[in-house]
């Protein structure tokens, strides 16, 4: 999973990158230059003159030159960063008409992603999990109702925040495929550290079966237990606050569930997703994720063990 | 020195002592008592401030440690910035001034030594009382920047995040106090002579930090009562749902936050140049173009906060306009680098203890303006805003461009505060020590916010890359405590065992070494007449007026630019009244984080004790 931000693989994070190498290397230029000015005044050869304090310099005059050229060199060089910065910026800002629309919420300490569609039926709803289709520009519309929460994608773009009361929007135009992580940068709490959006870019092809896949009602529960599962899923604590599309749990509190096999981590990012730390998790929230918002089910062991049947079957 | 006289030094012991005993030591305004205690005060803090980092160094040293949970270390990275910012940086730098600018300019006392003591002591109980609440685990749990809404009273229930802006408003109280002082003494208690282009550049320096600090506080002031009315009465400035913004909350902070960082740079460019000077045996070049550069930088502190809100969504043009006004603030700087070198190469250094932890500065400083720099560009900032990048460049500022200046400037005047020089032999170590210390926690930041870290989280997954680099800066962070206690130990060594210093160890041409070490409580026996801007390297001796009386508390005022004699002031005498109205305003602090009636009722005590303060003493009027 690439998160590293002089590794872009979007046109955006590309663009910050030719600014950080068109600031780093005259940079680290101007510094050794710098400290060799510094070595030299202290170390250079002197006439042995007197040593008492005080004496006023003698060629001042050649010094005030060479401060108003230094001052100009300066200047100029600020001058070159500032416009590197501000074409590379309007890179960033461009945007493009097909772009796809991408609606992303801030909670604590969760991601909701959602795909808009003129047809409500086709909306997708999802958590901790952002799908982008390579070579097309997406729109993310981003936006909070608790706190300050800020969607940072190293390797796709530079940061933005969610703020209550406040759209923003950020895009990106991946360019290859692969795994990204992201995170969120604005401390928001508690559980700031765990509040990860693992970013999947797929060819377009792949990109619209997995939209197709999530369109899809859950799936049923395929065994015994995980209809018990389902059940005390729908008449539990569960449905209080989690959404399953097809079924009774219509709640947005937490993250919606329908396809919650299909994503990479639980708790965003508080886990890996697989049957031993589902149990796990179900079976302490608190423990995994101190302070989250998700309280302690309260399941018995069997209860638990038929909830989980049934969770792992919705992929 | 010929001026000095016995009879007249015993009858000034009489008239400049301090009361015996207890009370003598809480009535004293004597600004070198009052500056000794801030230093102190602010080193306990700093030390305190330091042990939280030790903490969190600690905790992040391995991926996935349980060390410290969420909660305690969201207090942990809280307090730390708050304490470091409003407890240590911003009082070390003015105690420095409160010592030294009175003996820099030749003045008995500093001016309004009351409101002084005042100030004091409403930073000392401003600090106990947010480090008591962090006992209590109410230390604050925001961060020191506090955004809403997550500090609101939805978010941050309970009374943590009340204590934290009732502190601020503690250290604004000091601040303020302390910046009228200055301003006040830099105009009218300048030697006579010392006009306004012989001052020397760690005075102008206090000066252009006392104005920052009376543009840049009130806006604070305003969010942090803002927060609190938010939070206590449910007002709405804050709240979106009701017509407030979030946003309103950063431009107030940063409109105060970002000149802070320039009220902590910039008396540490006075102390830079002072020991730049003494230690090259030469002038600063450039005398004019340092004070020029000075009062640029703070006009253009207040020019720049918005670099800190590029991913806030604010309109790109605007943006852009502060990427521009933030690179401009590197003009300034570099002229004064500039100046230093050049000051250097013309003369002839002399490697000791301070020159060294100067030198320390050019290499740290340079790396946090250059990341600072890169910083100023919206789409760069866009990437490495709020990760350790930051992180990383914020602490080379501060800690290159004002923590290593401070300890060179310790270094430099620890004989005229004590009478005794700090081990030298020690002080190189301490020096090394902690330049290594330091470049080892920070550097590997930088990389980290690059490979994806964002700053302020509590703990971090293995597999990420990340590991090398946070053992690497958990270890630099043991070696910096390591150096802090080293300064510690030669400190608590020199005084007890140090070489005697005598007047003027390091041959330094301004006029604190015109006097004895330590001054006496009067400062100067006789008014020194300044003649050139480094009244102690002129061939001819230092002059002195005669004039002042021995048996009143007596200095002279001087004019604005020339520094003319112009009248004989009755400076004020000690008083415990100070003491009681910071003890009362405290009360009134503290109570009013718990109960709105506390603005009603301690207002009668804090009443009662100003009024005794200012009552006015009868004496005859000055004349000239």
């Amino acid at each position: 999973m690439t998160h590293h931000v002089l590794a872009p693989a979007a046109d955006q994070a590309e663009a910050i990158a030719t600014v950080w190498q068109g600031l780093f290397w005259p940079n680290l230029v101007i510094y050794l230059a710098m400290l060799a000015a510094l070595a030299w005044a202290l170390w250079r050869r002197r006439p042995a003159a007197d040593e008492a304090p005080g004496l006023r310099a003698k060629h001042t005059h050649h010094w005030g030159l060479a401060l108003l050229g230094w001052t100009v060199f300066i200047a100029a060089t600020l001058t070159a960063y500032t416009a590197l910065s501000f074409v590379q910026d309007r890179r960033l800002l461009a945007r493009e008409p097909d772009a796809l629309r991408v609606r992303v919420t801030g909670e604590q300490w969760w991601w909701q992603v959602e795909y808009p569609d003129s047809d409500p039926s086709r909306q997708v709803t999802t958590a901790n999990e952002l799908h982008l289709p390579v070579g097309r520009m997406a729109r993310i519309e981003l936006q909070s109702d608790n706190v300050i929460h800020s969607l940072w994608i190293p390797a796709l773009n530079g940061k933005q925040d969610l703020i209550p009361g406040r759209r923003t929007e950020m895009a990106v135009t991946p360019r290859a495929t692969g795994h990204y992580r992201g995170e969120c940068a604005e401390f928001c709490g508690l559980q700031h550290a765990h509040m990860v959006l693992p970013v999947t870019v797929e060819s377009p092809a792949a990109f619209a079966a997995w939209l197709d896949a999530q369109r899809a009602q859950a799936a049923p529960p395929a065994s015994p237990s995980a209809t018990r599962g389902k059940q005390v899923f729908e008449s539990g604590p569960c449905a209080l606050c989690h959404a399953i599309s097809g079924t009774d749990a219509g709640s947005h509190a937490g993250p919606d569930l329908t396809h919650l096999a299909s994503r990479p981590t639980l708790g965003a990012g508080a886990l890996p997703n697989d049957r031993a730390h589902l149990l796990a998790w179900l079976a302490d929230p608190q423990a995994h994720k101190p302070g989250t918002n998700m309280p302690d089910p309260k399941l018995s062991p069997a209860q638990l063990t038929d909830v989980v049947a049934y969770l792992e079957g919705l992929r | 020195m010929s001026a000095r006289n016995a009879d007249v030094e015993a009858q000034l012991a009489r008239t400049w002592s301090d009361p015996p005993g207890l009370l003598g030591w809480l009535a004293t305004t004597d600004h070198k008592r009052v500056g000794r205690r801030y230093l102190v005060t602010a080193m306990a803090f700093f030390a305190l401030a330091g042990m939280l980092a030790l903490a969190m160094r600690t905790q992040l040293a391995v991926p996935g440690n349980t060390l410290v949970g969420p909660d305690r270390y969201s207090q942990l990275f809280s307090l730390h910035g708050s304490a470091m910012m409003f407890l240590f940086a911003v009082p070390v730098m003015t105690a420095m001034g409160v010592y030294l600018l009175p003996l820099m300019i030749g003045a008995r006392a500093i001016s309004f030594p009351r409101l002084n003591a005042f100030g004091y002591w409403m930073y000392l109980l401003g600090g106990i009382m947010i480090f008591v609440a962090f006992a209590l685990d109410a230390g604050p749990e925001t961060g020191w920047t506090s955004y809403v809404p997550l500090a609101s009273s939805d978010f941050s229930a309970g009374k943590r995040t009340d204590i934290w802006s009732q502190m601020v408003n503690f250290t604004e109280v000091a601040a303020l106090c302390v910046a009228a002082e200055v301003v006040a003494s830099f105009m009218v208690t300048r030697a006579p002579g010392m006009r306004l282009d012989r001052i020397p550049l760690f005075v102008w320096a206090q000066l252009v930090t006392a104005f920052m600090v009376m543009f840049a506080m009130p806006s604070v002031m305003v969010a942090s009562q803002f927060l609190q009315s938010d939070r206590q009465f449910g007002t709405h400035f804050f709240n979106p749902g009701e017509g407030g913004d979030p946003l309103l909350w950063q431009h107030l902070f940063w409109f105060f936050g970002h000149p802070e960082v320039y009220i902590i740079f910039i008396p540490a460019l006075g102390m830079i140049s002072s020991i730049v000077q003494t230690f090259s045996r030469r002038p600063i070049f450039g005398h004019t173009a340092m004070v020029l550069a000075m009062v640029s930088i703070g006009f253009l502190s207040f020019g720049l906060w918005v670099h800190h809100m590029f991913a806030a969504g604010l309109p790109p043009l605007g943006n852009s306009f502060y990427t521009a006004a933030s690179m401009l603030i590197a003009i300034p700087s570099g002229v004064q680098i500039f100046c230093w070198i050049a000051t250097l190469w013309l003369g002839r250094p002399r490697f000791a203890t301070p020159l060294l932890f100067v030198l320390g500065f050019f290499a740290l400083f340079v790396i946090g303006g250059l990341s600072g720099v890169m910083l100023a560009s919206v789409p760069l900032d866009t990437q490495v805003h709020d990760t350790y990048f930051v992180v990383a460049h914020l602490h080379y500022v501060l800690i290159g461009g004002a923590v290593f200046p401070l300890i060179g400037g310790f270094y430099y005047w620890f004989p005229k505060f004590t009478g005794r020089l700090l081990s030298e032999r020690a002080g190189k170590v301490n020096f090394w020590l902690l330049f290594v210390g330091v470049n080892l926690t920070f550097f590997p930041m930088h990389w980290l916010g690059l490979a994806g870290m964002p700053r302020r989280v509590y703990t971090y997954p293995a597999g990420l890359g990340w590991e090398w680099a946070n053992l690497a800066a958990t270890a630099g962070s043991y070696i910096v405590a390591g150096a802090v206690l080293l300064f510690v130990g030669n400190v608590a060594w020199s005084l007890w065992r140090g070489k005697a210093a005598g007047d003027n160890p390091w041959d330094a041409p301004d006029l604190e070494w015109a006097t004895s070490s330590p001054p006496p409580p009067w400062n100067f026996t006789q008014v020194p007449v300044v003649e050139d801007l480094t009244p102690l390297w002129t061939a001819k001796p230092l002059q002195w007026l005669r004039g002042l009386k021995s048996d009143k508390r007596e200095m002279l005022l001087t004019s604005i630019a020339e520094a003319r004699p112009q009248v004989r002031w009755g400076c004020p005498d000690p008083s415990i009244w100070p003491f009681f109205s910071a003890l009362a305003l405290t009360l009134q602090f503290i109570w009013t984080i718990f109960d709105p009636w506390g603005w009603v009722w301690a207002s009668i005590p804090m009443a009662i004790a100003m009024t005794i303060w200012f009552w006015p003493k009868k004496s005859e009027p000055s004349s000239d």
